[in-house]
């Protein structure tokens, strides 16, 4: 009993928005297959952006609200691709290549920035978003045609100076990186597979501590998957780009029992005593459960109506085991230190300026690649508006989430994406339902927003008092 | 044998903005050797570990003078870094643990083992993996060889504080090549059964050849466990001898020494009444790092209460607890009449006024004018200085700019005049404003905290005398908290000494330096 009150109070702000998430469905009315379909495409949309809040969370930096200047860094580049005239996955990888580093450049210039002012850095990315937002324009509007020579109509103002409110990306970069097939992906991946094992063995040899037989392993099984593509029926369900929300989830499933399997036998063989055979069966278990619920009739409707991207469902997942994988690394690790204790990492040698600042490069990278995503799969550039409100809704996501300004994690900027945008999806409806006035709705729409900035940090404010308090009464 | 020292530090002097706080300081300690540093506070020991250590705040104030050698080698040391380098360790007084991490990554912060990666050989070391099954198994060896029986993989932050100084100990030893370990005051925040055991790994630690600088001012156990003691005293070494050729008593008396001048020349009047005008029982104060665990006392009218003691054994404590600043419990009466401790300003309210020692933080509005700082407490709290209009009250502008005047030349306050903004004063002068502060109140009982700190010697002088007229002519009952045992011996009638938040001693002021000595140890 104890232990589920635990449970409630450390999840409140979830629970609190899964509550008001199923209640607006409930009002709203809408076709469960609309909201899943429109669902799937935000967290396509706007997951990679949510997760790139998390590095500076962790370096103790509070909520990066600087991302804005990363989503200005995008935008920069998408301008310019659109005006050369490339398109396709080709100008995408210009948008990547011109973003970059204009990204890390201004990351840095964040990072020396936050230095300065340890310790107000969420109010100092609001504001530093605020005057970008004020550079950007003065670029757009007057330096672009007004001092650099731009001709050309679609783009430019009739007068001949500065940017028009709007590009339309269709034709361009629309689905650029939604519409990249599986099977490109596939061969890139195996391709990067073979060359990184390819590198660990001629390291391994030059600096004689060979690296082990795996890497062996994994050059010979690449070919071999390679020539696999080349199967027709393979070759055809991997052509396309788009992956039915079923296929997705049972393959997961499957993964799941595969992988659990393959533990239970390596793990017998090395015959490791304290290995426990309860949860992986567990896990299985869950698996299996989750494939009988897939023939449920609402469900399967889902699953059938709905179809994912997969190579930018592919970049998420990526950015989340990036995550993860950097966690790993002393990097990682001094970042963490810095985040807790800043005189600590002093004490320890870590340079802890220098952590602050790769923290918010990388930060500043991410959201910039997140906001090339997010264009891409909208496909309208709205050139002026694009980016000044991606801090408050990708933050606001990463709250609703359970996240706070101390901690956050891949898990709960996922579970924010999913919660928040729900919300954001049945509010009109639900508006229209309740109050029979779509406007209404509409304006819920901000509500949700900032309320759930504000309601979220004065929970997370609660319940860390609460904390406080409890070492100081054990001193006595 | 001519490298028979580990550490040598040779003639010490540094010197803080024209004020010399260590002269010609020698420090020896040989391998193996447990050495104790005694000394009151700001006798100088953390300005000497500093030099040590290399930390920025020795280099920022223009360096020291004289040569500090390891195994006989000179060796500049000018960063923390560099102090590692050369096998020195700290085990700090306020812990340096990150209280959302493992024991294992605590003892292994900054100093993480790692594995190298196909991305960390291309691009920089920051990238390689942790080893986190080594790391831990580092940290297990660490642990076990000083006896300590957690798992390695348990938060801090559950730890019981006692623990805590363990896992502190932990990371220094399995730092490589560590041959010198300054404990400083490690004793302190632990119970005697934890102390003991510290003490114990110590001397372990001690038998393994690694020099120890054990800083405390608990004289027991320095007679106990340490070979060989420093004491030092207002900069200077007074003595360096074995422990076992001197006594509990010498030092003690060492430490405190009798200091030749005497800050006022006329001595506090007899003692007539018999009347209780403070008692405190069963006093506790929540105040961090200035803990009060249990305090009885009971201060008559019309004298001149001392309470001294080191910093952070709890006599600030009292002083904020009762004036409602920091929590607290027990029982407060004010001339027979019980205080409500959960209510702020009760103090106040019954007479009692303050005079902060956080003189910038607590005490004054350093943007506001001399005038203001002088009646904001009456207006407040007993609503002088207004004009009542029944319906709204105003202001008395004249009334205040008249006590103001009064003040200051009272208290020879050297200022514009009244309408001077307080924080261009010097520090003497608003130490004065605040005194002017609290009398303004005509408050029964006035607490003055630390009332000389950061003061120059003249207005030492000025404010410790007219504290003395206004007990003898006035018959304030007065309660001075302070650092300096000097001050407190050359004005009060009586002197509390508070050790570990609790009354060591209560003693006249002419009672021996030993004695003094023995209580601030808390023996």
């Amino acid at each position: 009993m104890h232990k589920l009150k635990e449970l409630v109070l450390n999840n409140k702000v979830v629970l609190l928005f899964g509550l008001l998430c199923i209640a607006a469905i409930y009002t709203a009315q809408n076709p469960l297959t609309f909201v899943a379909g429109e669902l799937f495409t935000r967290i396509g949309r706007n997951g990679f952006m949510v997760l790139a809040l998390l590095i500076p969370v962790l370096a103790g930096m509070g909520l990066n609200f600087g991302i804005v200047i990363g989503a200005i860094a995008a935008q920069i580049a998408v301008f310019w691709t659109v005006y050369w005239g490339y398109t396709g996955s080709e100008g995408f990888l210009l948008c990547l290549l011109l973003s970059t580093p204009i990204a890390i450049f201004f990351g840095w210039l964040v990072g020396r920035m936050f230095n300065k002012m340890k310790g107000a850095e969420m109010i100092a990315g609001l504001v530093l978003g605020y005057f970008a937002d004020g550079l950007y324009q003065l670029f757009f509007l007057y330096i672009i045609g007004g001092i650099i020579p731009v001709y050309n109509e679609r783009l430019i103002i009739s007068g001949g100076i500065g940017v028009k409110n709007t590009i339309d990306l269709t034709g361009n970069l629309k689905y650029s990186l939604d519409n990249v097939p599986m099977l490109h992906i596939v061969k890139i991946v195996l391709a990067v597979l073979a060359v990184v094992s390819l590198i660990k063995i001629i390291l391994g040899v030059v600096k004689k501590n060979p690296l082990g037989h795996r890497s062996w392993i994994v050059l010979g099984a690449a070919p071999i998957a390679y020539a696999l593509t080349f199967v027709p029926a393979i070759k055809e369900y991997l052509s396309s780009d788009r992956l039915l929300l079923l296929h997705a989830v049972l393959s997961g499933l499957g993964a799941v029992i595969v992988w659990q399997s393959w533990l239970i036998v390596s793990n017998k063989i090395r015959r490791r005593k304290e290995y426990s055979l309860i949860r992986p069966l567990v896990y299985m278990a869950i698996a299996v459960g989750g494939c009988l619920l897939t023939y449920i009739k609402p469900v399967e409707k889902i699953l059938l109506y709905v179809k994912i991207p997969v190579t930018t469902y592919l970049c998420i997942v990526a950015l989340c085991l990036f995550n993860a994988a950097l966690l790993r690394t002393r990097l990682g690790q001094n970042m963490r230190t810095v985040g807790q204790s800043q005189t600590v990492a002093n004490a320890a040698g870590i340079n802890v300026d220098t952590t602050r600042i790769i923290a918010m490069i990388i930060s500043t990278t991410l959201a910039c690649w997140g906001q090339l995503i997010y264009l891409q799969n909208i496909g309208t550039f709205s050139t002026y508006g694009a980016h000044t409100q991606v801090g408050q809704y990708a933050i606001a996501a990463l709250l609703v989430g359970g996240a706070s300004v101390k901690k956050a994690s891949s898990k709960q900027a996922v579970i924010g994406v999913i919660l928040f945008h729900t919300l954001f999806i049945v509010a009109p409806q639900a508006g229209k339902q309740l109050f029979n006035n779509a406007q209404l709705g509409e304006y819920f729409r901000v509500f949700v927003a900032y309320g759930v900035i504000a309601v979220s940090l004065a929970m997370h404010a609660w319940k860390d008092r609460g904390k406080t308090k409890e070492p100081n009464r054990n001193r006595v | 044998m001519k490298t028979q020292f580990l550490l040598n530090m040779k003639d010490i002097s540094k010197e803080y903005f024209g004020n010399r706080v260590l002269k010609n300081v020698t420090l020896q300690v040989k391998p193996g050797e447990i050495h104790a540093l005694v000394g009151e506070n700001g006798a100088g020991k953390s300005t000497l570990m500093n030099i040590l250590f290399g930390m920025p705040v020795i280099g920022g104030t223009g360096g020291f003078e004289g040569e500090v050698e390891i195994n006989g080698e000179p060796v500049t040391i000018d960063a923390p870094h560099k102090a590692i380098d050369f096998g020195i360790g700290m085990v700090h007084q306020e812990f340096m643990l990150i209280p959302g991490f493992t024991v294992t990554e605590n003892i292994k912060v900054g100093r993480e083992t790692s594995r190298p990666s196909l991305l960390s050989q291309i691009l920089s070391k920051e990238l390689e993996t942790l080893d986190l099954e080594q790391m831990a198994a580092d940290a297990r060896k660490a642990l076990n060889e000083i006896g300590l029986n957690i798992e390695e993989y348990v938060l801090v932050a559950g730890l019981p504080v006692g623990y805590k100084q363990f896992v502190e100990i932990a990371r220094e030893i399995d730092k490589t090549g560590i041959k010198l370990l300054v404990f400083d005051e490690p004793t302190a925040v632990l119970t005697e059964s934890e102390a003991e055991r510290l003490l114990k790994i110590m001397k372990l630690i001690a038998q393994k050849d690694i020099a120890i600088i054990f800083i405390t001012h608990r004289l027991g156990e320095v007679m106990r466990y340490a070979d060989s003691v420093s004491v030092l005293r207002d900069g200077e070494l007074i003595m360096r001898t074995a422990v076992k050729d001197t006594s509990m008593v010498k030092i003690a008396e060492l430490m405190i020494g009798r200091k030749a001048q005497k800050y006022v020349d006329s001595v506090p009047g007899r003692l007539e009444s018999e009347e209780i005008a403070l008692s405190l029982q069963d006093f506790h104060v929540d105040m961090p790092g200035e803990m009060v665990r249990g305090i009885d006392l009971d201060i008559r009218q019309g004298e001149i209460f001392g309470i001294g003691g080191l910093s952070g054994q709890g006599k600030l404590g009292i002083a904020n607890g009762i004036m409602g600043l920091y929590s607290s419990q027990g029982k407060v009466s004010v001339f027979g009449r019980e205080l409500d401790l959960g209510k702020l300003g009760a103090a106040l309210a019954n007479g009692i006024a303050f005079v902060s020692e956080d003189r910038r933080g607590v005490g004054l509005l350093l943007d506001q004018s001399i005038e203001h700082n002088l009646v904001f407490s009456a207006i407040h709290i007993q609503e002088e200085f207004l004009i009542n209009l029944k319906l709204l009250k105003l202001y008395h502008r004249s009334k205040a700019r008249k006590h103001a005047q009064k003040m200051i030349k009272l208290l020879d306050i050297r200022c514009t005049g009244p309408a001077q903004k307080l924080g261009s004063l010097s520090g003497g002068n608003q130490q004065k404003v605040c005194l002017a502060r609290a009398l303004t109140l005509n408050p029964k009982i006035l607490i003055v905290s630390e009332p000389t700190r950061g003061i120059d010697i003249g207005a030492k002088k000025l404010v410790l005398e007219y504290l003395l007229n206004l007990n003898s002519q006035q018959g304030m009952t007065i309660i001075i908290i302070s650092s300096e045992l000097v001050e407190l011996r050359s004005l009060c009638h009586r002197i509390a000494i508070i050790a570990d938040g609790k009354v060591a001693r209560i003693m006249e002021p002419d009672a021996p330096d030993a004695e003094f000595g023995l209580a601030m140890s808390g023996n």
